[in-house]
């Protein structure tokens, strides 16, 4: 498969801290990849380095062959990335139907109004009410949907799941197979491991800013995994 | 009959306000800016109206209209340049630069033009002395008239602007969360030179307004920016709607005042301004919206 998106050294740093060390990772297309880490491990930020909401401090970040470390974050959109940010982010005085329309960047693709609608039909009802009437649920749903309206090549998700009952991931997690089941490019920061596993073909373990552990996550140990996690053995 | 008189004054003078201060609402509601240069834009804009109908001799309201473009970019040009750089450097350095701003413009219309009082009266036709009476104590004046239907199209139109079109969503948005903007595919410096380009426009109208109900010299910004800034503030801020009904709240004020006593015009403008900032932010527990 070709390599959608490649990541060679990079690092993030707010201020004196440092987010991100050295991370180098590669997404061929199609690939469904999750990234996991306890909090504070450089995941949201790694996803936010890609999308362009923050500018790394080294390294560089390579999309379908060409150098996109420098370019502004909305370039990157019409490129084909698109990034669910963490607190979901909606606009909360536009309509659920405008947060969407806000977002179509000018990509063809199948993804639009109508085509949202479908995948989340729990939004239908909430159409023409400001996304700061909604619930966590259906806000999460409009995060993605509007993430969607740019027919992004590459799909980033961040903490989808967060602050939501286990009814509503599950639902929003049904809606998100529908996605990756078109063959769209996802990778997806969880902190539900379970889940993590099972909805990603290949799993990234951070651990203060660097990756730990990488592999199909099929053939991955759940213990190996954990102690990855937690740092408690440090693979060489 | 000369309350009701004092009122429908005060409603035209208060459209005014509204249209001076339409510009520093749609800085503040998108960008968070306070603009204190807004008042010198305007006069800046009388200053580029009254130049064409100089050179050509052509009617206040046809220079407006040709200076207006020039305007337009200059807004674009004072984002992109100016504003931007300074809204990175956090919350403050905008307003400094911007009175920076207005002190440059003042000294650069005081050089050009002289501290000579102008008017753009003369050059308006008709317009600027036709009235009705319509009893013996109510009158209406025709520019008084033209300024509110202006006023309420303009205040309209942004709000058809704002809650219809995409681009007027993209200002929302970006006014609302600029840095999930960006991540849906907005660019925040374009949709911000454009509302400073849109905010310059109305500041140019507001000139024009003024130089047209009276006069107008280099350093008349900072009074029309003090008006301008009431009417927001009494609107609440951030709020088209309300900087519309502010500008009129103000006027009338003014005008209800100028009854009590004449010299009591402006002072009753600023009570109401002290009254509103009073009631809003409830003496001691001032609470700031989160920026």
């Amino acid at each position: 498969m070709s390599l959608l998106l490649e990541v060679s050294g990079l690092d993030c740093r707010y201020g004196l801290l440092q987010a991100v060390r050295g991370v180098s990772l590669e997404v061929a297309a199609g690939e469904t990849v999750a990234l996991i880490g306890a909090n504070g491990a450089g995941k949201t930020t790694l996803l936010r380095a890609v999308a362009g909401a923050h500018r790394p401090h080294a390294g560089r970040v390579i999309f379908d062959r060409s150098d996109i470390t420098r370019m502004p974050a909305h370039e990157r959109v019409a490129r084909g990335i698109a990034l669910v940010p963490e607190g979901r982010r909606l606009f909360p005085s536009l309509t659920v139907e405008e947060n969407l329309r806000v977002a179509a960047a000018g990509r063809r693709g199948r993804w639009n109004v109508r085509t949202v609608l479908e995948v989340f039909p729990l939004l239908q009802a909430r159409r023409h009410m400001p996304a700061a009437t909604l619930s966590g649920g259906e806000q999460q749903a409009v995060a993605i949907g509007r993430a969607l309206m740019s027919n992004p090549r590459l799909l980033l998700l961040d903490e989808v799941s967060l602050g939501l009952a286990p009814v509503v991931v599950d639902a929003v997690y049904r809606s998100l197979a529908d996605v990756i089941g078109e063959g769209a490019t996802v990778v997806l920061v969880e902190q539900d491991l379970t889940r993590a596993l099972k909805v990603a073909g290949r799993v990234i373990c951070m651990l203060e800013g660097r990756v730990v552990l990488e592999g199909e996550a099929a053939s991955l140990d759940r213990d190996h995994v954990v102690s990855a996690y937690f740092g408690l053995r440090r693979p060489a | 009959m000369t309350i009701v008189n004092a009122v429908l004054q005060g409603i035209f003078l208060g459209a005014f306000y509204a249209v001076l201060a339409c510009g520093l609402s749609i800085m503040f509601g998108v960008m968070r800016i306070i603009n204190l240069a807004h008042g010198d834009l305007a006069v800046l804009g009388a200053y580029a109206t009254f130049v064409i109908v100089e050179q050509t001799g052509a009617s206040a309201l046809i220079a407006f209209v040709v200076s207006l473009p020039l305007m337009i970019v200059l807004g674009y040009v004072l984002q992109l340049t100016v504003l931007e750089r300074s809204l990175k450097a956090g919350i403050l350095t905008p307003l400094l630069a911007t009175f920076g701003l207005s002190i440059v413009v003042q000294n650069l219309l005081q050089l050009a033009f002289s501290p000579d009082v102008r008017s753009l009266g003369g050059s308006a036709g008709t317009i600027t002395t036709a009235s009705w009476q319509v009893t013996s104590g109510l009158s209406v004046s025709a520019l008084g008239l033209l300024v509110l239907l202006v006023a309420v199209l303009l205040f309209g139109g942004l709000q058809l602007f704002l809650s219809r079109t995409r681009v007027g969503w993209m200002m929302r948005a970006t006014a609302e969360d600029a840095d999930a903007a960006e991540l849906v595919g907005i660019d925040s410096r374009a949709v911000y030179a454009r509302a400073t380009a849109l905010a310059v426009a109305t500041a140019a109208l507001g000139g024009l307004f003024l130089g047209i109900r009276s006069v107008f010299d280099p350093v008349s910004g900072p009074t029309q920016l003090i008006f301008a800034f009431e009417a927001v503030v009494i609107g609440g801020m951030g709020s088209l709607r309300g900087t519309l009904l502010g500008g009129i709240a103000l006027g009338v004020a003014q005008t209800v005042g100028a009854q009590i006593h004449p010299q009591f015009a402006v002072m009753a403008g600023h009570l109401l301004f002290l009254a509103v900032l009073i009631v809003r932010f409830g003496g001691a527990r001032l609470r700031l919206r989160p920026v």
